[in-house]
């Protein structure tokens, strides 16, 4: 009995898995695709109208950095994903990527040439832009002195000790100190970076705390008077309390591109692509541009969009003075989590 | 009398705790061309100062949940039982809202311009404070009192998360207290007191090593409730370890040396709890 008996709780176990993707293969005509996007960056109505013209179901998941992404793919399989430049170029680098086959992706054209052939992925053989941005100041116009405003460093301005914030990520917040102290955001020199967190550790007592998504709520309730964050938050925060503004530093600051791609290991390849080129239609990209809050690399999503949305600063910011994150070296990247865990040990 | 009722949950200790619990140690001992190194330990030394920090917000998070999850057990033991099952309903009440849900919550009361602190405000009592103690001590007017984004407010977030953890078990035990002998201690002339420190308290003894267990632990590795309250201004042991696979470097090898050196940690801090319990205990112990 007990030999039998082990043998079939065995059976069981192995076939489990196995009974799981036969329910999971369910009765969609045309296959599956695994999306793999940030969470809130996507018009939701866009999938399924993509469902209902193609017959192909999405199956739609979300992450909440790049590092979490990266980490997922060690072990998972998705076939479109939006990284963002640095680590598109990580993902090139290590063979993560496929090519596309842009003759299935036809609405590429409809994509500016400014964020085309950019420094992560030169030859734009892997990725297909879908929405850029910048960081800058996000503040409150009814609480900061206008002489105040313009540089970085009315987050460490002592006046607002307290209500302003820092990033909670250890490449936006250093990134944001390097351009202050006028180093690059990729610099890997370590004497640059050491000077750059030493800044930080410095500054960190004037901070209320290091957020990402809770500046979301704790600038439009006022509980903070400024905060880092990417312009296209700060549209859609401006839009909950009209006291706040943004405006990018004089120092300069990053200008960063989130691109479509496919990964090595993606199994509806076809059906990716068919993804890709829906999404990079004039008409997708203005609805997910108008939905999300951020800015669109689509031409022809820009010509059917009104004209004072086009040329508002904000939405559509400048993008003189900025730099593009690049991926690292290995000893680098060690060094950022070395030098963000000596900010935050005390 | 079936063994084989228990196989399911064998294959699925197998697979989803003893599995995973190779992997880390595997990692840990690992570099990353796979070969064997103790190097990964050695940086774990350099990150003494959040160890310490995280095991002594969990230590004050469980003392003040004891502190209070005893006498509210205590008190439910000896009520009567419909009174019993409304404790028991308020004290369940808020684990059917999700956790996060419930963190955000306490980010709304704490803030600075939060519920609290409003209140305050509109009764009058940040301007009184601001007429008496603050010229006084001589402070800085106040806006506000400052509520979130500091220790406070992460053991704030841990003891309402983790209380109910203390008063059930200490409960369980208490409830199933034999009543007789309580009243052969009285019978012999024991005081109330005597009662209590000699008879009633070493008898729920199991009870609060559970408790202390099931509160310690999950509190000893939060990050969320540090990140949410604590304004992530300081690392705690979570996060650091978030941070070795999340952050720029993926760096496993020392994740997972931090989470086992953390899991060694916990095993001893139990194991000296277990010394007090000394086996004398058949019921409510849920040790390890």
């Amino acid at each position: 009995m007990n030999k039998t008996s082990r043998a079939c709780a065995l059976l069981l176990a192995a076939a489990l898995p196995l009974s799981l993707t036969a329910c999971g293969g369910s009765s969609s005509e045309n296959g599956e695709v695994y999306v793999y996007n940030w969470g809130e960056y996507i018009d939701t109505d866009l999938i399924s109208q993509f469902e209902k013209e193609t017959g192909i179901k999405v199956i739609y998941n979300t992450f909440e950095t790049n590092e979490g992404l990266y980490t997922k793919l060690q072990t998972e399989s998705y076939d479109v994903i939006i990284p963002s430049d640095y680590m598109i170029g990580r993902m090139i680098d290590e063979d993560m990527l496929q090519p596309l086959d842009y003759s299935k992706i036809p609405n590429m054209e409809l994509i500016d040439e400014a964020y085309t052939h950019l420094e992560f992925d030169p030859e734009q053989a892997y990725s297909v832009p879908y929405t850029w941005g910048v960081v800058g100041v996000i503040y409150n116009a009814d609480k900061v002195d206008a002489a105040d405003i313009g540089s970085w460093d009315l987050l460490w301005n002592e006046k607002y000790a307290g209500e302003t914030a820092m990033f909670d990520n250890s490449r936006d917040a250093l990134g944001v100190a390097l351009k202050y102290l006028g180093y690059s955001l990729n610099t890997t020199d370590e004497g640059e970076l050491r000077e750059t967190a030493q800044f930080i550790m410095d500054k960190k007592e004037l901070f209320q705390g290091f957020f990402m998504d809770q500046v979301l709520e704790k600038l439009p309730n006022e509980e903070l008077v400024a905060a880092p964050y990417y312009n296209g938050d700060a549209v859609t925060m401006m839009e909950e309390n009209e006291s706040l503004s943004f405006y990018v530093p004089k120092e300069g600051t990053n200008l960063f591109v989130d691109a479509m791609c496919i990964p090595a290991n993606a199994k509806n390849v076809d059906n990716a692509h068919a993804f890709i080129n829906f999404m990079t239609s004039a008409e997708a990209a203005l609805a997910n541009a108008e939905y999300i809050g951020y800015s669109s690399p689509n031409n022809g999503a820009l010509a059917l969009m009104d004209e004072e949305t086009r040329n508002d600063p904000i939405s559509y910011p400048s993008t003189e003075n900025t730099e593009t994150f690049l991926n690292l070296p290995v000893a680098t990247n060690e060094l950022y989590t070395d030098l963000w865990t000596e900010i935050l040990k005390n | 009398m079936k063994k084989w009722f228990a196989y399911p949950y064998g294959v699925w200790m197998i697979v989803f705790i003893v599995a995973p619990i190779l992997l880390v140690v595997g990692y840990a001992f690992t570099d990353k061309s796979g070969a064997f190194t103790l190097a990964n330990f050695g940086s774990v030394a350099a990150y003494a100062g959040i160890f310490g920090r995280s095991f002594l917000l969990a230590a004050v998070s469980t003392a003040v949940c004891l502190l209070m999850g005893y006498p509210l057990a205590y008190i439910m033991s000896r009520s009567g039982p419909r009174l019993q099952s409304i404790y028991m309903t308020l004290i369940m009440l808020p684990m059917w809202m999700n956790f996060l849900l419930r963190t955000y919550a306490w980010m709304s009361i704490l803030e600075n311009k939060g519920f609290i602190n409003t209140f305050l405000q509109k009764i009058g009592f940040i301007d009184l404070l601001n007429r008496t103690l603050v010229p006084a001590m001589g402070w800085e007017a106040l806006e506000y009192i400052p509520l979130i984004n500091n220790s406070f407010a992460v053991v704030l977030g841990m003891v309402y998360n983790f209380l109910p953890f203390m008063v059930l078990p200490i409960y369980t035990v208490l409830i199933k207290l034999d009543p007789k002998i309580i009243e052969a201690a009285q019978d012999l002339g024991a005081p109330q007191s005597i009662v209590f420190r000699r008879v009633i308290f070493p008898l729920s003894l199991p009870g609060v090593i559970s408790g202390i267990t099931m509160v310690f632990v999950p509190a000893v590795s939060t990050f969320v409730i540090s990140k949410m309250l604590g304004g992530g201004k300081e690392m705690m042991i979570g996060d650091l370890i978030e941070l070795q696979f999340m952050g720029n470097a993926y760096n496993p090898q020392i994740g997972s040396a931090i989470a086992l050196v953390m899991m060694l940690l916990i095993f001893a801090c139990m194991a000296i709890m277990n010394r007090f319990d000394d086996g004398r205990g058949e019921e409510g112990g849920l040790m390890l």
